[in-house]
């Protein structure tokens, strides 16, 4: 990580009175970046505090140079982040094809175009006309990632891409994160898959109850099961 | 009593009463059942059983016995829907996106009608008895035009002034939209004083024609076309176009098509504008349909209430269903009740509200959330 591509310092957010990131800080490069932690850690608030879906009540957040906490979402998706949600959160009343198109402005000329992405998912094309909610899970997440890649953003931020999808849907997955480290965009992703996880990315930081307590590497997490069962509760 | 709660496990309690599952199954077919019994006997009662002269003694004779008074009254509900959906497409439309209940959408009907019968004067030179043949076709759609966009500025103002604000506080934006109601109706009491006006028709389509014996004035086919463009347009606008899908999209998960970096608030301001200019439309073409006073626009606003809460919060789909429920019972109900209590058709309004909410709670078309 030669120049620091987000940075985020003593970031403190909740709902209402009950504060969920407790002085958070990390910053990382251009580089896949891997956020482990057990069910509600807060890693999902995080990245909503990210996105400007949550104002973060004190701290920064520095993504590119320019600071953007208290920005809303759509100008810090405009700053380069592109947000692959938990749960996918694609639009009921979109077909695969609309949720592309509506986001197709713009993007000629760039890497990712609709035809872009369904050459990365060919099973997408296959469902062009279908609706969202006719989708198998895996297809969901291939779509909500589909979607994010056409803003060409510098960051993409996904929040348990891996959660409920098969082994085989998983490695497709992460064959595609591979490929957009290799065209040098950033990944930070947030996983209790640790396969997934430790696939995705060499650097790995986990999360404890709001705090980025510890950071290690992807082949020490694998290998480490003491550290597993602490920190994300698998008994190996 | 008492023995047979501590019979089963498996009663359950409702109310009074205390069920097996399989009962409260049965319970919950109920309206279903009552609804079919209901619409089964009106259908037979307008087909075989109203009678104009002896036992029954309605207004319109049955279908089978007089198909002319039955066609009427269909074409009636049917050009009376079609102007209900203009004006509740419009409410439907702003809800679905922002979640905004717009009661100032009666005013901007209201507002719209005055502002083109002024126009309509000017044009044709008259400011009094505008015949039909006075207006040429132009007479009658630049003053739509004009009373319409009026109607879609101030609306637009009103979003970007006041409620831009106050997103996601439901009350305080009804409260502003009713004040707004309130400031336009005292002005519009100040200016166009409190009698009915009416705007007139073109001539071009002012004719009458024959069916089975009854005569039929094609200007209510004439508004019923113009809101056939007016769905056809929405259908399009929403379906086939790049900002139909953001709003669409809008509709399912507003704060996901933020974050994927679409400014909103862009295509808040544009569907304020189209919802509060199908007010205005709807307003141009109920003054000339039927002359509009003090009053009209809180009378359109429920309109629009209605229909939506039959149809759907929100949905197009929902606002046609409604509309077309809604305008058919408004027909049907003076023309197919006994005599004696034509006077109570009113009531059959809120009947089927109330048989749509039992069954379907969020209306015909409402997504559960
Ligand atoms: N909208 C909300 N309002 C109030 N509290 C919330 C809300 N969303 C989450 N929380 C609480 O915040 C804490 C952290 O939740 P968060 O969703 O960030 O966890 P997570 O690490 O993403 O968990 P998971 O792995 O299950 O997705 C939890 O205790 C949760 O109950
Ligand atoms: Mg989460």
């Amino acid at each position: 990580m030669a120049d620091t591509l987000l940075h985020v310092e003593g970031l403190r957010a909740g709902y209402g009175h009950s504060m969920i990131l407790e002085d958070l800080s990390f910053s990382m490069g251009t580089e896949a970046v891997s956020i482990v932690g057990r069910n509600g850690m807060g890693k999902t608030t995080l990245c909503k505090t990210l996105m400007g879906m949550l104002v973060p009540t004190s701290g920064s957040i520095t993504f590119d140079g320019t600071p953007i906490d208290g920005l809303p979402p759509e100008k810090i998706a405009r700053h380069g982040i592109a947000y692959i949600p938990q749960g996918r959160r694609l639009f009921p009343s979109l077909s695969v094809d609309e949720h592309l198109q509506m986001f197709a402005k713009g993007t000629r000329g760039k890497r990712w175009t609709p035809e872009a992405v369904y050459e990365l998912f060919p099973r997408l094309a296959e469902r062009r006309g279908n609706g969202g909610a006719e989708l198998s899970g895996g297809e969901q997440q291939m779509l909500a990632v589909g979607r994010a890649l056409l803003l060409n953003a510098k960051l993409y931020l996904m929040d348990e891409p891996s959660e409920g999808l098969a082994p085989t849907i998983v490695d497709i997955l992460i064959k595609a994160v591979h490929h957009l480290i290799e065209e040098d965009s950033a990944v930070l992703i947030v996983e209790q898959n640790l396969r997934a996880a430790t696939s995705m990315a060499e650097r790995q930081l986990v999360m404890v109850s709001g705090q980025i307590e510890h950071e290690t590497t992807a082949a020490e997490l694998r290998d480490d099961a003491a550290l597993q069962k602490q920190y994300l509760g698998v008994d190996a | 009593m008492t023995d047979t709660t501590q019979a089963g496990a498996s009663k359950i309690k409702l109310g009074l009463f205390d069920m097996t599952p399989r009962q409260v199954v049965l319970m919950r077919r109920v309206p279903v059942v009552v609804v079919s019994v209901l619409v089964g006997f009106a259908a037979i009662w307008v087909l075989f059983l109203a009678d104009r002269s002896w036992t029954t003694d309605t207004s319109a004779g049955s279908a089978i016995a007089e198909p002319g008074e039955f066609l009427v009254t269909f074409l009636d509900g049917l050009t009376f829907a079609g102007l209900l959906f203009v004006v509740a497409s419009g409410f439907t439309l702003i809800f679905g996106l922002m979640r905004t209940v717009n009661m100032a959408h009666g005013a901007f009907f209201l507002f719209a009608a005055y502002i083109a019968i002024s126009v309509q004067q000017k044009m044709v030179g008259k400011s009094r008895n505008i015949e039909s043949s006075d207006v040429s076709m132009l007479d009658w759609f630049v003053p739509l035009l004009v009373g319409a966009t009026v109607a879609a500025v101030v609306g637009v103002l009103m979003q970007q002034f006041f409620l831009r604000w106050n997103q996601g506080q439901d009350l305080r934006q009804a409260i502003i939209t009713i004040a707004v109601t309130v400031i336009l109706a005292d002005q519009m009491l100040f200016q166009y004083g409190g009698l009915a006006k009416t705007m007139t028709w073109p001539g071009d389509v002012v004719h009458f024609f024959e069916i089975f014996g009854q005569r039929y004035a094609s200007s209510r086919l004439f508004m019923f076309a113009i809101s056939l463009v007016v769905a056809v347009a929405l259908w399009v606008w929403l379906n086939r176009t790049r900002m139909g899908m953001v709003i669409r999209a809008g509709v399912d998960d507003q704060e996901m098509v933020r974050a994927l970096g679409i400014n909103i608030t862009l295509v808040f301001g544009i569907t304020f504008f189209v919802g509060s200019f199908l007010a205005g439309m709807g307003g141009v073409m109920g003054a000339s349909f039927s002359g509009v006073a003090l009053g009209t626009d809180g009378q359109w606003l429920l309109n629009s209430l209605i229909v939506v809460i039959i149809g759907g919060l929100g949905s197009i789909k929902g606002a046609v269903a409604g509309s077309l429920l809604y305008g058919m019972v408004t027909a049907f109900s003076p023309a197919y009740l006994p005599s004696d209590y034509t006077f109570y058709s009113i009531i059959f309004t809120f009947v089927i509200l109330a048989v749509v909410l039992a069954v379907r709670p969020n209306g015909l078309f409402g997504r559960t959330e």
